[in-house]
């Protein structure tokens, strides 16, 4: 990345003001909402994990937190919400969503708190090892999560008592799209902030954050818990969305796929985040239409050429056409 | 001279290897002290020692005559003990100000501020850029770390360490990898560093030494061979030989 564009990022001399091609993916969700209403219950899919990408972006992109396991907080927000929905009185979805919010966010801080005082290959280890505990723990304790059955029977009132969700999922895909909005104002913010830099300074630099008095292990810790509390954000509404938690929540493939999805679209950019898994989740469902057994391989293909050819993910190369075009 | 850092009996060994040996260092205010020595005499490691990365087998360390032997890195810091890498140690993909600003922003406490856009900072900038104009590199300020000569990536390391006002300096090799032409320019940095900070520099130049120290150190094999004066030192006989059979090794 050259000086201007990452400075045009973060940074003490950056820009924060909005640019117009910020607002490209929500325009784009919005166009989506009235141009395809067949497929929402795909859109909100694809917002989901773009939530998800985006938590995983925090950690991975901007504090160079190599995790397997992030799946253990998706998991943590889709049962908390579930288990409010199920077994209390309260239906209220805001309410749900920030009871996952805070579990998964309390999940992340107490296993960051262990895996962050390792490195290199041990913290994927752990955190590979953290999502398989809990996906064995939510799979013994079957009498509450409904075990292989999935948890059911998940109660969802409407949203503000006057949104309901309906069959089509048309507000489910715009309480999505709000809860995006939301959580990608807060990691812009982050990002741009002095901790954010710090983080990028870790990633870059460890040792060095270390020499100029930087409590990197704490910080690394808080960054932890405020992704795996996004990520629980992106569980919660996986299950008001399904109304339904099973058990793959918490499995390896969420883990793996958001990864894949995140290289896909750029690590440690905001908006690779958004692109990513909007191709992947896409291609999915196109390739597995054509081609139900082997759709793997389009995407493991894709993969592969975003890889050689465009090491910062389909968002680098479009910002590097576009300085291109821009500048000639 | 009040004495701001000093060592009594500082021991570290990695296994059967004394790498520190029973050092005992004082450093006034405003030192300007040479540590020398061949590979190997654990230079580095003193280095190491004073600024808390790794902890001593014995002896302690004493900053205003407080013993910090049990300090952390990070507190040692806020003390004000800072040091620059023998290699560059910098962050790749930021930019000098910002690399500087994170020194400064730590030093100032709002490393954790999490929600204000950092380019609000303006003192934050203001002083980043007050350092780099100091050290003739105000023009770098937005280009990235590794876009820079290598020259002038060693006066960063020297413009963070800078950015946490430090009262110790600890130089690991300042001028290391730097052309001789280049290194000119380093010494004049450091001859204008504000004289109340006290810096120890470790550096295998002697020119450089000759010309920046009026006190040095020659440590051979973990232990403190002789100290003093330049010009007494480097008229040891004992110097002499260390120097010249690394010269016939090398």
């Amino acid at each position: 990345m050259t000086a201007e564009a990452r400075s045009a990022q973060a940074g003490y001399a950056g820009a924060t003001r909005y640019r117009w091609y910020e607002a490209v993916p929500f325009i784009v969700a919005i166009g989506f909402y009235f141009a395809m209403p067949d497929y929402l219950s795909l859109g909100s899919r694809i917002l989901i994990f773009v939530l998800f990408a985006l938590s995983l972006d925090l950690v991975l992109g901007f504090g160079g937190i190599v995790t397997l396991g992030h799946s253990a907080f998706l998991g943590t927000g889709a049962y908390v919400a579930g288990f409010i929905g199920a077994y209390s009185p309260v239906s209220d979805p805001i309410i749900q969503l920030l009871g996952a919010v805070l579990a998964a966010g309390l999940v992340g801080f107490l296993t960051g708190c262990i895996i962050l005082r390792t490195k290199g290959l041990t913290v994927i280890m752990l955190t590979l090892a953290f999502a398989a505990i809990l996906l064995e723990l939510a799979n013994k304790a079957s009498a509450i999560t409904g075990g292989t059955d999935g948890l059911s029977g998940i109660q969802v009132a409407p949203i503000f008592g006057r949104f309901e969700f309906d069959l089509y999922g048309q507000t489910g895909y715009l309480y999505c799209l709000g809860v995006l909005l939301v959580a990608w104002y807060l990691v812009r913010r982050l990002v741009h902030s002095p901790f954010g830099t710090s983080l990028t300074g870790i990633r870059d630099n460890a040792s060095r954050m270390h020499a100029i008095g930087a409590p990197v292990y704490w910080r690394l810790v808080a960054a932890y818990s405020i992704s795996a509390a996004i990520a629980g954000a992106a569980g919660a509404l996986l299950t008001q969305i399904n109304q339904l938690v099973g058990l793959d929540v918490l499995g390896f493939e969420p883990s793996g796929e958001v990864v894949v999805m995140l290289i896909l679209g750029g690590v440690g950019q905001i908006y690779g985040a958004f692109l990513g898994p909007a191709v992947f989740l896409v291609l999915q469902d196109a390739l597995a239409k054509q081609f139900p057994e082997f759709w793997y391989l389009g995407i493991g293909i894709g993969l592969l050429f975003v890889v050689w050819y465009a090491p910062t993910g389909l968002i680098g190369l479009i910002s590097r056409v576009a300085r291109r075009w821009g500048r000639p | 001279m009040s004495v701001v850092l000093e060592t009594l009996n500082l021991q570290r060994s990695f296994g059967a290897l004394m790498v520190t040996d029973n050092v005992s260092l004082s450093i006034p205010v405003g030192a300007r002290h040479a540590l020398i020595g061949p590979n190997g005499a654990g230079k580095t490691t003193l280095i190491n020692l004073l600024t808390g990365v790794l902890s001593p087998s014995g002896g302690s360390v004493r900053l205003d005559g407080e013993d910090i032997t049990g300090v952390g890195q990070a507190a040692r810091v806020k003390r004000g003990i800072a040091r620059t890498f023998q290699i560059n140690s910098l962050f790749r993909n930021l930019t000098v100000l910002d690399t500087i600003a994170l020194a400064v922003a730590e030093r100032s406490g709002i490393g954790w501020s999490i929600w204000r856009p950092a380019n609000s900072y303006r003192s934050v900038r203001d002083e980043c850029m007050e350092i780099l104009t100091r050290l003739g590199i105000a023009d770098e300020a937005l280009r990235q770390i590794s876009e820079l000569a290598y020259g002038k990536q060693r006066l960063v390391e020297i413009a963070v360490a800078l950015g946490l006002r430090p009262r110790v300096l600890l130089l690991d090799e300042p001028a290391a990898g730097v052309p001789s032409m280049e290194s000119g320019r380093i010494l004049e940095v450091l001859a204008e560093l504000p004289s109340d900070i006290a810096i120890l520099m470790i550096e295998h130049d002697m020119d450089l030494v000759a010309r920046f120290a009026n006190r040095i150190t020659v440590l051979v094999a973990g232990a403190v061979l002789t100290e003093g004066a330049p010009l007494e030192v480097m008229a040891d006989e004992r110097v002499r030989s260390v120097y010249l059979g690394e010269a016939l090794h090398g």
